[in-house]
């Protein structure tokens, strides 16, 4: 049931472009969350800033799982390509539609229709990934189906490098004034170009083959969400593929991808544009191994990368993070000069008092450079009333960090190509072509989105706690994908499903 | 092998039953009425309850599978 080549091509490239699209979608949502906070959620108004809340959690672990189940079940019912045709214009229509929405301060009801299309982002991309996967698969030949898949794992990474890539550019296009006024849309409003070029794209494809020969005998499921979590049968190995592999692959991913960036900027107070470059780098760098280990996963099985990403991961995170917040404390550093400037100006808010902010850079003897500004406010008629509101830091690190943090970040975006890029091909396998969309979309976004989402809240949870220091974050990574571990290597086999046959009991070890 | 995957069947409806109580007790501990952080909310440990219970219990019925001998191995 495989394509030629060339066929086989350009079901990737539909697919690929397609869900690298949601991804950039759903992650300018996340990078531009300071502005949208800004212009749709204002402080100080508790109702806005609950509804914040709401987009923020309620679309990653609500409605993402929810969205796998809905999409997942209409793709086993009608069809893969009609399916993440959908997904793919719910998406692009939410994105669209997010940057033509006027300001808070001139439309009231501006946070309300934010946060329903946010929901809808999340609902999209539950249903995407699930019918990109199984599209691939159900064209591929058994001995390439770890290696085409894996083009569909390299999206994620590609659509954050994209809109971290389309918002530099618009930021560095136009001035302040132009990108705080309307530029910061032009990235949302993009996005209709882009997905009207995928869905184009994906018009011209067919439906998946062997969901095609299944709807031709009549033997599609009537009921896919009670074929799927209602019998014990495929039910048993929804749960192993959450514990055993994607709950593990899901923290991996996130700590490597997005953790690791939030340490580097808040707890390294590292200075944004040269780090957020160097990540870009790494990133770049580290992408083909997406391919690469997919490509390998035919070889040796899936589930052997898998469980060696993870392993790595438990063991490395501490050294990794050690190494790159050594880098940046300025206490391990000899100082060799330091310059202070202060600059008084009266507050905007209250007349009566001024701002005072002094301003310290330190050089250090590897040329690094500590950035300290304190603000303090100062009540005109109390001179000697200072108090202290804030203080940032900002460290530069010198170029020759460069390879260093580059590599360490490289190291860790290599882990989650290792249980990343062999995951597809890994879920696919698992489950019959009658119930695939929904079995495999369910455990995959439980694992992403709600194990992998929850890495920054328990890490904040975990550093709150007395005795805890800047790594004990990273206990959470590293008990779940632990857990996984032991599970994965306990329970599932390292055979390779040759024919995506229905006999799931074929994983089991 | 597949006596340890039925033992450690129990392990992980433990692990389930640890998990929620410690979710719980988390969410008591933290949520504050004055609190600035995201733990401090209580919308956000609301959705995390919403959604993690019913993960641990699958996680619980993970267990009682292996603990039936659903994952056994079958000879051949």
């Amino acid at each position: 049931m495989s394509l030629s080549t060339k066929g086989i091509w350009k079901v990737i490239t539909a697919s690929s472009v397609g869900t690298l699209i949601e991804w950039y979608d759903f992650y300018i949502f996340g990078s531009l969350a300071t502005i949208i906070s800004e212009k749709f959620f204002p402080t100080g108004n508790p109702t806005t800033a609950f509804l914040a809340t709401l987009a923020t959690f309620a679309a990653g672990f609500i409605v993402r799982p929810f969205g796998a189940l809905v999409f997942g079940r209409l793709g086993d019912l009608i069809g893969r390509k009609h399916t993440f045709l959908l997904t793919l214009v719910i998406m692009g229509g939410s994105t669209f539609l997010i940057g033509c929405i006027p300001e808070y301060k001139n439309f009231h009801g501006a946070p309300y229709l934010i946060l329903l299309l946010r929901l809808l982002q999340g609902l999209a991309l539950g249903g995407e990934y699930g019918g990109a996967a199984t599209y691939v698969a159900e064209h591929a030949p058994a001995n390439k189906r770890g290696y085409y898949t894996s083009w569909i794992q390299t999206t994620a990474t590609l659509g954050l490098f994209v809109s971290l890539l389309v918002i530099l550019t618009i930021q560095n296009t136009l001035s302040k004034e132009a990108y705080a006024d309307w530029g910061w849309r032009l990235p949302f409003l993009l996005s209709i170009l882009l997905v009207l070029v995928s869905i184009v794209i994906r018009m011209k494809m067919n439906e998946s083959p062997l969901f095609a020969k299944l709807k031709s005998e009549g033997k599609t499921s009537t009921n896919p969400l009670k074929d799927s979590f209602g019998k014990k049968q495929n039910m048993k190995m929804v749960l192993l593929a959450l514990f055993g592999a994607t709950m593990g692959q899901g923290v991996v991913w996130y700590t490597g991808q997005f953790y690791a960036q939030t340490f580097l900027l808040k707890t390294c107070n590292l200075e944004p544009t040269q780090t957020n470059t160097w990540i870009g780098i790494a990133l770049l760098l580290a992408t083909p191994f997406f391919v690469f280990f997919g490509w390998l996963s035919d070889k040796i099985g899936r589930k052997a990368i898998m469980l060696t990403g993870m392993l790595l991961a438990i063991f490395c995170y501490r050294p990794i993070f050690t190494a790159m917040y050594n880098m940046s404390d300025v206490k391990q550093k000899q100082e060799v000069t330091s310059e202070i400037t202060i600059r008084k100006i009266l507050s905007a808010e209250n007349p009566k008092d001024s701002i005072i902010f002094k301003t310290t850079v330190a050089t250090y003897s590897d040329h690094s450079k500590l950035a300290q500004t304190e603000k303090y406010t100062q009540e005109t008629l109390k001179p000697d009333n200072l108090k202290l509101v804030e203080t940032k830091k900002i460290v530069t690190l010198d170029s020759s960090y460069r390879l260093q943090l580059i590599s360490l970040v490289f190291i860790l975006v290599l882990f989650v190509t290792m249980v990343y890029g062999p995951i597809a091909a890994f879920l696919v396998e698992l489950f019959p072509t009658k119930i695939r969309y929904t079995s495999m979309s369910l455990p995959y976004h439980i694992g992403n989105g709600v194990f992998g989402g929850l890495v920054p809240f328990i890490a904040t949870l975990i550093t709150v706690t007395p005795g805890s220091n800047y790594l004990s974050g990273l206990w959470y990574p590293i008990g779940v994908a632990a857990v996984c571990l032991v599970i994965g290597t306990l329970y599932l086999t390292n055979k390779k499903d040759e024919n995506v046959t229905d006999d799931v009991n074929e994983y089991i070890q | 092998m597949n006596t340890i995957k039925k033992n450690l069947g129990f392990i992980w409806i433990l692990l389930a039953i640890v998990a929620i109580g410690l979710l719980l007790q988390s969410a008591f501990t933290h949520i504050k009425p004055n609190g600035k952080l995201d733990i401090n909310k209580p919308m956000p440990w609301m959705i995390i309850i919403i959604v993690f219970i019913p993960i641990a219990v699958g996680l619980g019925l993970f267990g009682w599978y292996a603990l039936k001998g659903e994952y056994n191995r079958k000879e051949s």
